[in-house]
């Protein structure tokens, strides 16, 4: 190991950095604009976003591990080759155990579970970060990514599920007897639950947080 | 160790070292991949049989509170055990064949079979009030997949008992809706034959049936593609066991 021996605590500013910093200025989707692909199609309904996000974030913590682990001695020239196999291995893994314990769900997000390994967040903080850092800060960046992501997926489904079937987690939140078919005045969004509206919605989370935090605005 | 020393001490981009490196990682990936799948598979397997017999029950409306069960397994097993009485397959001339288990045929491989070698499944179902259900499975197209079902027919084989759709990705709240209760409540009661006893099956008519008509139901709206495959669907696989139900019907009739 050639890097520098200097003892770090386990959580300092610097680790929890890493963890916080995805949630908000440094976000994947609203700042990077990576991983809009599967942001639109698993967010209709709150439970799969939640899984995907729980996906995506073993995935991107545990592969970032791995790498940071092996990068000393992956050969430089097929390093790409080396992150896709334990990506693709990590997300495969993944999703064998949902299809063996999460049945429905995992039959809701079918193929999106198989396209974490195209998720550029994945391979970008694998290229990004963990070849060149340490293996305990690239898990912790691993994870924050993955709930940076994960943060905004469940924003998203929870809006898309309420405003477009009116229901959350599956339950119903806007009563029955609201409905214009049972007399009342209120009917689903039917926009909310395609995937233009996805989009559109990420684009006013981007506002907002733009709004809020000037840094973020580009010149 | 020594040769792990070895690889340690060898320049990391001469082509040896990483063809040895590239070869290892897939030797390792791929055991722990075979690893995973051997030891997940008899979950996973129960997991598309509970599915298979949730479907089935569900074409008899006997799968109201899955949800809620505390095992679904169990629950599942134990109403697929008491309601369906005989699993049959039969071949296209409506007769019998022994041997082959009716529950473990797949009908997308069937029905990519020449007419004459295809093994249909048929479930019998008898209810606590006696009478008895014949449940016929479905398979065809929608827009982006396949769509599947199951259809119970009363036992003067014409009138639908009840009827379950499910499919692959179908757009949500277009053409997924045939998923619904509220779309497969709709073929309860109707009838699939004429007064001439010709198969007219039952048609999904765009912008709303008639109530009064025993062989129509509303289509989706928005779904239109979805709702002529699920048209298609149901006249090409009740054809498909014509033979059989006239066979049947005869034989209720001797």
């Amino acid at each position: 190991m050639s890097d520098v021996k200097e003892k770090e605590p386990w959580f300092s500013a610097k680790n929890i950095e890493l963890l916080t910093g995805p949630l908000n200025s440094k976000n994947p989707i609203t700042v990077l604009v990576l991983g809009i692909c599967s942001a639109l199609a698993v967010t209709v309904k709150l439970e799969p976003a939640i899984v995907m996000a729980i996906s995506v974030t073993v995935v991107t913590a545990f592969s970032n591990l791995i790498i940071s682990l092996i990068r000393n001695t992956i050969p430089s020239r097929i390093r790409i080759i080396v992150q896709l196999v334990v990506i693709a291995a990590l997300v495969i893994l993944v999703d064998e155990v949902l299809k063996a314990y999460v049945y429905d769900v995992s039959k809701q997000l079918s193929v999106f579970v198989g396209l974490i390994i195209t998720n550029c967040i994945v391979m970008g903080r694998l290229e990004a970060f963990a070849l060149g850092n340490k293996p305990w800060p690239a898990f912790l960046d691993g994870i924050g990514n993955g709930l940076g992501y994960g943060l905004i997926l469940v924003v998203l489904a929870f809006f898309r599920e309420l405003l477009g079937s009116g229901t959350i987690f599956g339950y119903r939140v806007i009563p029955e007897s609201f409905y214009y078919s049972n007399g009342g005045m209120y009917e689903n969004n039917g926009l909310m639950i395609l995937p233009p509206m996805a989009l559109i919605l990420v684009g006013l989370i981007i506002w907002i947080q733009r709004g809020r935090n000037r840094k973020l605005i580009e010149e | 160790m020594s040769i792990f020393g070895k690889l340690k001490s060898m320049d990391k981009n001469s082509n040896l070292y990483t063809i040895l490196y590239a070869s290892g990682l897939v030797v390792l990936v791929a055991v722990l991949l075979a690893l995973a799948a051997t030891l997940l598979k008899p979950a996973q397997q129960r997991n598309v049989e509970t599915e298979k017999k949730i479907d089935i029950l569900k074409s008899i409306g006997k799968a109201d509170g899955v949800e809620k069960a505390a095992n679904k397994h169990k629950f599942v097993a134990s109403n697929f055990e008491r309601y369906i009485v005989e699993q049959l397959v039969v071949n296209s001339l409506g007769e019998r064949i022994q041997g082959v288990d009716a529950f473990n045929v797949d009908l997308k491989v069937e029905l990519s079979k020449p007419l004459e070698n295809r093994y249909l499944p048929v479930f019998v179902a008898k209810l606590d009030s006696g009478s008895t259900k014949f449940i016929f499975p479905l398979r065809g197209k929608g827009l982006w997949g396949p769509i599947w079902g199951y259809i119970s027919l009363n036992d003067d084989f014409n009138t639908i008992y009840g009827a379950t759709f499910s499919h692959q990705g179908e757009t949500p709240g277009l053409g997924a809706e045939i998923a619904t209760p509220q779309f497969q409540k709709q073929f309860d009661g109707k009838s699939i034959f004429d007064n001439q006893n010709q198969l007219v099956s039952i048609k999904v008519v765009k912008g709303g049936a008639d109530k009064s008509d025993p062989h129509g139901v509303d289509a989706v709206s928005g779904g239109t593609i979805t709702s002529k495959g699920l048209e298609a669907m149901l006249y090409d696989c009740l054809s498909i066991y014509m033979p059989f139900i006239n066979n049947q019907k005869q034989q209720s009739h001797e």
